[in-house]
C-alpha cells in the first residue's frame, strides 16, 4: 500500500519524519517497505505555462514552444504530440536533473542545439521527472497550478510503501493508516465531512435492487446521481491517486478509485442509463453465462460467482471487475455508485478460477466488516458531485441481509499481563482502544472493558486481539523480555526412536567428514528423466510421487532415491574440480505406498497415518584420484576397494557386523558391486558405477556409489555399543600363504580363520597371481595374530591350533599351504 | 695385574679420544666395556687372584670401569651434540615445501545452522522432535487457522501433491508448523519443542527466494507462558548465535495460528543501507515470526486456552548462515559447489 504523507497529513498532524513515523508503523504491524520521495531531485524544474507553438523550420515533428514562467520566458524544442496553447507544463531550466527517456540515467540537463535551433531548457515527461515510464507525452498539469512555482512544491510528496498484512484491509486505505498514527503518536483523527445535497425524486423510485445470493452478499449500498458531465477529474485528486500508483480516468472511475484508497471500500460505479430494466440484481452466475470484462477479455463464469446483473445479463464480476456493458463512458449522464460487501470466500474462489485480480477484489477477499459501505458511499455520492456535477437522488438504497449482533469482545488488564507479560491500567487500556476506534462499555465486573467492534474492522474476534491491539499500540519494546521459568517437561530418552536416529545420523556424518566426505543438501523433487537415469536398464520399480503444480519440469517428482541428486552433484563438481572427490548426502526418500503397519517399522521410522512412507538414506560418491597429486605422491585413482573400505570404516564405526555379497543393483558396474547384508537384510550397496549410469550423468573418470539404508541401521540398532573387554595377554603372529582356486572368495577363506576364538585379528597383505602359480589359482598372505584372554600363547599351543585351521582350509576351501 | 689395567685404560682412552662418531663408539664399548672385553675378563677373574691382590686389583679394575663409563658417556653427548649440528646442516630440509595432502570433508553449512539451533534451544529445554516432509492440507493449514480461501494462504504459496487415491489432500509442508499441532495432539502440557526441516513453497527463486529450504519451529505450551517469555527466549537465541553487540527488533506480525503474533528482525551488518540485497536498505533482516499460540488452535487439540498458553516461533535456516557468513544469495546451498561448501 502506498500512501501519500501530504494526504496522510488531512486527517492527522504528523511530527515525526517519514523515517521516523516508518519505524512507528512497522513496530505496530504495518511494515515500512520504502520511503518514496517524489520531486527531490526538481531543484531546477519549475511551473510554466505554454503561451505560443511554432513549428520547427527543420523538422515537421518537433515544434517550439515559448514557456511563460511569470517573469520570463524561455523557447524549447519539444517533440511531444500533446503539447498546446495554455497547457501547465513542467518546466526544467538548463542545469535541472532529469532522467534520461532513453538511458534512463539521471543527467543535467545542458543547453543543446537540436535541429539548428537552441532550445533553452525542457518541457517533462513524466520519465524524465521520475514519475512513470511515460516518455510519449509530456506531463499536463492541471490549470490551477501556479506558474512559475518550483514543481516540487505542488507535485512533490512522500510516499510510504506500507506491506499490509492479511488481517488488516482497514490499512489497505489512507485513513485506515491515518488512524493508526493518530493512535500511536497520540494525535486525533479529523475525517472529512460526507455531508451532500440530495436533490428530486427517491432513489427507491429510480432503481431497484435484488439480492438473490444473501449468502455471498451481505450488504448492496448504493446511490444515483443524475446529469453528470464526465471529464478529467481535478488535479488535486489525479495527484493522489498517481502518488498511490493509480493512474487518472476519468472524474467517475477517479472518485470511486480515490474512495477506495481513503477507506478501503471499494465501489464501482454503474452507467445508469444502460441498466435494463433499471434493476440491480445480485445472483450467482448461470451455468455457463460469460461476461466481457473492461480488460476485453471474454470470461466463462460458474454458479459458485457472483455477478452483479441488470434485467438481462451480468455486468459485472462482484467485487472483481466490470463489464463493458455499463461501464462509465464520456456520454454517461448518470452513474449508480455501488458501494457493498462480499463474501470473501467467493472473491477469492472467482479471481483463482478467472486468474484475475483487481485492487478492489485484493481489498474484498482479505474480508471486509459488513458495516462498512454506507459512509464510502456518501464520501464517493459528495466528492462526484463536486468533481462532475449532478443532481443526487434522494436517500441511498441498503439491503442488508447479512446484519449480525456485532460479537462481545471483552479484556481486562490480567488478560494483557497473562498473555503478554505487559502490566498496564486498565485507564490505559481504555485509552489505546478508543484511540483505535472501538467504543468502551462500562463492563459487569468493574475491571473489563467490553467493546464494540469498529465498523471498519474484520479481524477483532476474541481477547487475544484486542490484547494484541493494546500491545501493539503501548509498543512491543514495553514488553519485558522474561526467561521460561516453567518446569522443564520430561525429556526424552537416549533410546527413544527421536534421540537415536539423531545420533547415527551424527555419527555418520562425523565418520564420513572424517573421511574426507564433503556433505551435500539437494533438492527432494526431481525429474522423472533424472531419476530414470540411476536405473537405465527398467522402468522405475516405485512410481514416485508427482506434484500436481510444479515449478518447473526439473522439479516435478518427489525423489525414491538419493543416487541422481548426489551423481548430478558430483557431475557439477567435476568440472569445476581436479582432483579426487568425495560428497554424501543424508536425506529422505519418498514412497508412495502406505506405510506397512508392522511393529518394528514403528518403532523406527516416523510414520503417519494416510501420508507417505519417508525413509531416510545416506548416499555417498567418489570419483578422480585417491589423494590429490602433490610432489609427494603423484596420486592414484580410486576403485572399488577405497569405497568398500570406507564403508567398512563407516560400519565398524557403527558396530555393524556384515557380510558382502556380489551385487544385481542396476546402478552399478556387472561384477563390480556389493550387496551388504547383516543375516539376510540388504542394510547397503557398494560399487563402482555403472558406465551406462555414468554417460548419463555426464561423469568421467572411475565413480564409486555407496549407499546405506538408515531405516534399517536402526532397526539393527546401530550405533548402540556395548563394551568389550580386550586381553592384556601378548599376540603371537603368524603369516600363512595360501594357495587356492581362483574362485574361491576371500571372505570364505576368512570366516574359516576367524572361526577360532584365539584369533584376534586376520590381514590379507598380499594376493599374488602369476608364473609361480599353476593356472587359474591364486594365493593369499594372511597374517594371523593369536592371543588368548587370559593368558600367554606358548608357541606349541599357537601351532597346534595353526595345523588344526590348515587342515580346516583344505577341507572347507581348498586352501594349500604354499612353501 | 695393576699394570696392565693401567695399560688397558691408556689404551682405552686412547681409542676413545680418536672416536668420531656413534657406530664407532659402540665398537669402542663392545671391545673395552662389552661382555668379552679384557677388562670384564679381569674383574671376572678377580676370584681367582691371591687374596691380598684381590681388594687392590678390584679397586683398580672398578675404577677403570668407571671412568671408562663416564668417558663413554661424556664422548657420546659430544657426538650425539656434533651429530645434531652436523645433521642441521646437512639433512636441512626445506620447511616450506607443501606438507603431505590430506583429504577433508564438512558438513553443510545449512545442517551445522540445524544443529547450532538446536545446542542453543536444547540448553533452554527445547527438544528436537521432526515431522513428514508430505502432509495433510488439514495440518499444514486448516488446524492452524488457515481455511481454504483464507487470505494467510497468499503467504504459503503451495506445491500440492497429485493424489493417488480419494484420500485427504496431501501437499509439501510450507512451514514446519504442522508438527505443533501433530504434538499438542498427542502430548498434553507442559511441552517446549523444536521442530527442524525442509519446508517448500511455489515461489521462483532468486537470490533471496527458494522453493526448498529449511525451518525450524519452536513451540513453548504450560500454564503462565507469556509474550515476554516469548521475547525472553528468542532474544536470547538471537545473542548466542550472533553475539551480544547485534541489536534485535521486536515488533507486530501477523500469522493466523498466533496472536498477538510478533517477528524478530536483527541489524543487518553486511549493509551500507542503499541497495542492500539482504536487507534491501532498511537495515534489519527478519528471521522469525513468532506470537502466542491462538486460542482457536489450542481448543481444537483440546487444550484448555483459559487455563493454558503458549507461544510458537519459525525461522527460515539458510537466512542465518546468510548472516553471519555474509552470504548473499541463498541459490549457493543448493548449488552444492565445493568451493563454496569448502568454506564451512
Amino acid at each position: 500500500m502506498r500512501v501519500s504523507l501530504k494526504w496522510l497529513r488531512d486527517y492527522v498532524d504528523i511530527a515525526l519524519s517519514a523515517r521516523e513515523l516508518g519505524d512507528r508503523l512497522t513496530a505496530a504491524g504495518l511494515e515500512l517497505n520504502d520511503i518514496e520521495h517524489i520531486g527531490e531531485a526538481w531543484d531546477n524544474v519549475v511551473i510554466g505555462e505554454v503561451v505560443t507553438l511554432n513549428p520547427h523550420p527543420d523538422a515537421d515533428r518537433l515544434t517550439l514552444a515559448t514557456v511563460d514562467l511569470g517573469a520570463e520566458r524561455f523557447t524549447v524544442v519539444c517533440g511531444a504530440p500533446n503539447i498546446g496553447v495554455g497547457q501547465r507544463v513542467p518546466f526544467a531550466r538548463i542545469g535541472a536533473k532529469l532522467i534520461d527517456g532513453r538511458t534512463g540515467e539521471a543527467t543535467a540537463l545542458k543547453k543543446a542545439r537540436i535541429r539548428g535551433v537552441v532550445s533553452e531548457g525542457m518541457v517533462c515527461s513524466e520519465k524524465e521527472l521520475g514519475l512513470s515510464d511515460d516518455h510519449d507525452s509530456i506531463l499536463v498539469l492541471s490549470p490551477d497550478a501556479p506558474v512559475g512555482a518550483p514543481l516540487g512544491d505542488y507535485l512533490g510528496d512522500v510516499v510510504l510503501d506500507l506491506d499490509i498484512t492479511p488481517n488488516r484491509p482497514d490499512c489497505l486505505s489512507v485513513t485506515g493508516v491515518a488512524r493508526e498514527i493518530g493512535a500511536l503518536t497520540d494525535r486525533q483523527l479529523s475525517l472529512p465531512s460526507a455531508d451532500y445535497a440530495e436533490s428530486g425524486d427517491s432513489v427507491h423510485s429510480l432503481v431497484s435492487v435484488d439480492i438473490t445470493a444473501p449468502d455471498l452478499c451481505p450488504r448492496y449500498c448504493a446511490g444515483l446521481i443524475t446529469g453528470i458531465r464526465v471529464g478529467p477529474s481535478p488535479g488535486w485528486m489525479q495527484q493522489r491517486l498517481a502518488s498511490s500508483g493509480m493512474r487518472p480516468i476519468n472524474n467517475v472511475v477517479d472518485v470511486t478509485n480515490y474512495v477506495m484508497l481513503e477507506y478501503g471500500q471499494p465501489l464501482h460505479a454503474f452507467d445508469y442509463d444502460r441498466l435494463v430494466g433499471r434493476r440491480i440484481v445480485v445472483r450467482r452466475a448461470g451455468q455457463g453465462e460469460s461476461i466481457t470484462t473492461i480488460d476485453g477479455v471474454e470470461r466463462r463464469l460458474d454458479p459458485d460467482m457472483l455477478v452483479i446483473a441488470d434485467q438481462e445479463r451480468a455486468i459485472a464480476v462482484a467485487g472483481i471487475m466490470g463489464s463493458g456493458a455499463s461501464e462509465v463512458t464520456g456520454e454517461t449522464r448518470s452513474v449508480l455508485l455501488e458501494s457493498a460487501n462480499f463474501d470473501r470466500v467467493a472473491i477469492r474462489r472467482g479471481c483463482d478460477r478467472l486468474r484475475l485480480r483487481s485492487e478492489a477484489s485484493l481489498r474484498f477477499d482479505k474480508g471486509l466488516n459488513s458495516g462498512l459501505p454506507p459512509m464510502p458511499l456518501k464520501r464517493a455520492m459528495q466528492l462526484l458531485l463536486e468533481a462532475a456535477g449532478g443532481k443526487a437522488a434522494c436517500g441511498v438504497i441498503d439491503i442488508y441481509p447479512g446484519r449480525s449482533r456485532p460479537e462481545a469482545v471483552s479484556v481486562s488488564a490480567g488478560d494483557v499481563a497473562r498473555l503478554a507479560g505487559l502490566k498496564i491500567g486498565v485507564g490505559q487500556i481504555r485509552k489505546i482502544l478508543i484511540s483505535l476506534g472501538f467504543e468502551c462499555r462500562e463492563g459487569g465486573s468493574g475491571s473489563r472493558v467490553s467493546v464494540v467492534v469498529p465498523y471498519w474492522r474484520s479481524d477483532i474476534r476474541c481477547t487475544a486481539d484486542l490484547v494484541e491491539e493494546i500491545v501493539r499500540i503501548a509498543g512491543y519494546d514495553k514488553i519485558p523480555a522474561a526467561r521460561l521459568s516453567a518446569e522443564l517437561p520430561r525429556q526424552q530418552s537416549k533410546a527413544s526412536p527421536m534421540l537415536r536416529r539423531r545420533a547415527l545420523r551424527k555419527q555418520l556424518r562425523t565418520t564420513l567428514t572424517g573421511l574426507g566426505f564433503q556433505e551435500i543438501l539437494t533438492y527432494p523433487l526431481v525429474s522423472l528423466e533424472r531419476l530414470q537415469k540411476v536405473s537405465p536398464n527398467s522402468e522405475l520399480k516405485t512410481h514416485p510421487l508427482k506434484v500436481a503444480n510444479p515449478m518447473s519440469r526439473e522439479q516435478e517428482y518427489l525423489r525414491t532415491t538419493l543416487r541422481s541428486g548426489v551423481l548430478t552433484t558430483l557431475a557439477h563438481n567435476q568440472r569445476v574440480e581436479t582432483a579426487g572427490i568425495k560428497l554424501f548426502e543424508i536425506g529422505k526418500v519418498f514412497c508412495p505406498q502406505k506405510p506397512d503397519c508392522g511393529a518394528d517399522e514403528d518403532e523406527v521410522a516416523q510414520s503417519y497415518k494416510g501420508l507417505p512412507r519417508e525413509d531416510e538414506m545416506l548416499c555417498a560418491v567418489l570419483s578422480g584420484l585417491r589423494t590429490e597429486p602433490s610432489w609427494h605422491d603423484r596420486g592414484e585413482m580410486i576403485d572399488f576397494f577405497d569405497a568398500k573400505g570406507l564403508l567398512e570404516t563407516v560400519l565398524a564405526r557403527c558396530g555393524i557386523e556384515a557380510s558382502f555379497a556380489v551385487s544385481n543393483d542396476e546402478t552399478m558396474f556387472p561384477g563390480r558391486g556389493a550387496d551388504v547384508l547383516v543375516g539376510d537384510e540388504r542394510i547397503a550397496v557398494v560399487g563402482e558405477l555403472h558406465p551406462g549410469v555414468a554417460q548419463a550423468f555426464d561423469l568421467s573418470g572411475g565413480v564409486c556409489l555407496i549407499e546405506l539404508y538408515m531405516e534399517k541401521l536402526l532397526r539393527l540398532n546401530a550405533g548402540i555399543r556395548q563394551y568389550q573387554p580386550f586381553t592384556r595377554f601378548p599376540g603371537l603372529t603368524r603369516d600363512i600363504a595360501l594357495v587356492l582356486d581362483e574362485e574361491v572368495s576371500y571372505q570364505s577363506v576368512e570366516s574359516v580363520i576367524r572361526a577360532y576364538p584365539m584369533v584376534t585379528r586376520v590381514t590379507l597383505f598380499d594376493l599374488y597371481r602369476g608364473e609361480q602359480l599353476p593356472p587359474g589359482k591364486k594365493s593369499f598372505a594372511i597374517r594371523i595374530i593369536y592371543q588368548s584372554p587370559n593368558r600367554t600363547l606358548t608357541d606349541e599351543e599357537t601351532d597346534r591350533i595353526q595345523e588344526n585351521m590348515l587342515g580346516r582350509l583344505q577341507q572347507e576351501v581348498g586352501a594349500v599351504l604354499r612353501n | 695385574m695393576l699394570e696392565l689395567l693401567n695399560g688397558l685404560h691408556a689404551q682405552a682412552l686412547d681409542e676413545l679420544g680418536k672416536v668420531s662418531d656413534l657406530r664407532e663408539l659402540e665398537s669402542w664399548r663392545v671391545r673395552h666395556l662389552g661382555k668379552k672385553s679384557d677388562l670384564t675378563r679381569i674383574l671376572r677373574s678377580l676370584s681367582a687372584l691371591p687374596a691380598e691382590e684381590r681388594p687392590v686389583v678390584g679397586n683398580r679394575a672398578n675404577e677403570v670401569k668407571r671412568d671408562l663409563e663416564a668417558g663413554l658417556r661424556d664422548r657420546e653427548a659430544i657426538l650425539r651434540q656434533d651429530f645434531l649440528v652436523s645433521a642441521s646442516q646437512s639433512q636441512r630440509l626445506d620447511a616450506t615445501l607443501p606438507g603431505r595432502p590430506f583429504a577433508y570433508g564438512g558438513i553443510h553449512p545449512v545442517t551445522q545452522t540445524i544443529e547450532d539451533i538446536c545446542d542453543v534451544f536444547g540448553q533452554m529445554g527445547f527438544q528436537t522432535v521432526e515431522g513428514p516432509d508430505v502432509e495433510t492440507e488439514y495440518y499444514n493449514f486448516e488446524a492452524l487457522n488457515i481455511p481454504q480461501h483464507h487470505p494467510a494462504r497468499d503467504m504459503f504459496a503451495t506445491l500440492w501433491i497429485e493424489p493417488d487415491t480419494a484420500g485427504e489432500q496431501i501437499l509439501l509442508r510450507t512451514h514446519t508448523s504442522p508438527m505443533q499441532i501433530r504434538l499438542m495432539e498427542e502430548q498434553s502440557p507442559p511441552i517446549r519443542v523444536i521442530v527442524p526441516g525442509r519446508v517448500y513453497r511455489y515461489e521462483a527463486t532468486d537470490a533471496t527466494h527458494e522453493s526448498m529450504f529449511h525451518h525450524v519451529e519452536g513451540l513453548a505450551v504450560d500454564k503462565n507462558i507469556t509474550l515476554a517469555d516469548l521475547k525472553g527466549t528468542l532474544i536470547e537465541f538471537c545473542r548466542c548465535l550472533f553475539g551480544e553487540e547485534r541489536k534485535v527488533r521486536f515488533r507486530c506480525d501477523y500469522f493466523p495460528f498466533v496472536e498477538p503474533g510478533a517477528e524478530i528482525a536483527i541489524e543487518c551488518l553486511a549493509c551500507t543501507v542503499d541497495g542492500c540485497r539482504l536487507c534491501g536498505g532498511s537495515g534489519w533482516i527478519e528471521i522469525l515470526g513468532a506470537g502466542m499460540v491462538h486460542p482457536d488452535v489450542l481448543a481444537r487439540v483440546g487444550i484448555n486456552p483459559e487455563v493454558y498458553s503458549g507461544f510458537a516461533f519459525g525461522m527460515g535456516v539458510e537466512r542465518l548462515p546468510m548472516l553471519r557468513y555474509g552470504i548473499d544469495d541463498i541459490r549457493l546451498f543448493y548449488s552444492n559447489d565445493l568451493r563454496f561448501l569448502r568454506q564451512f
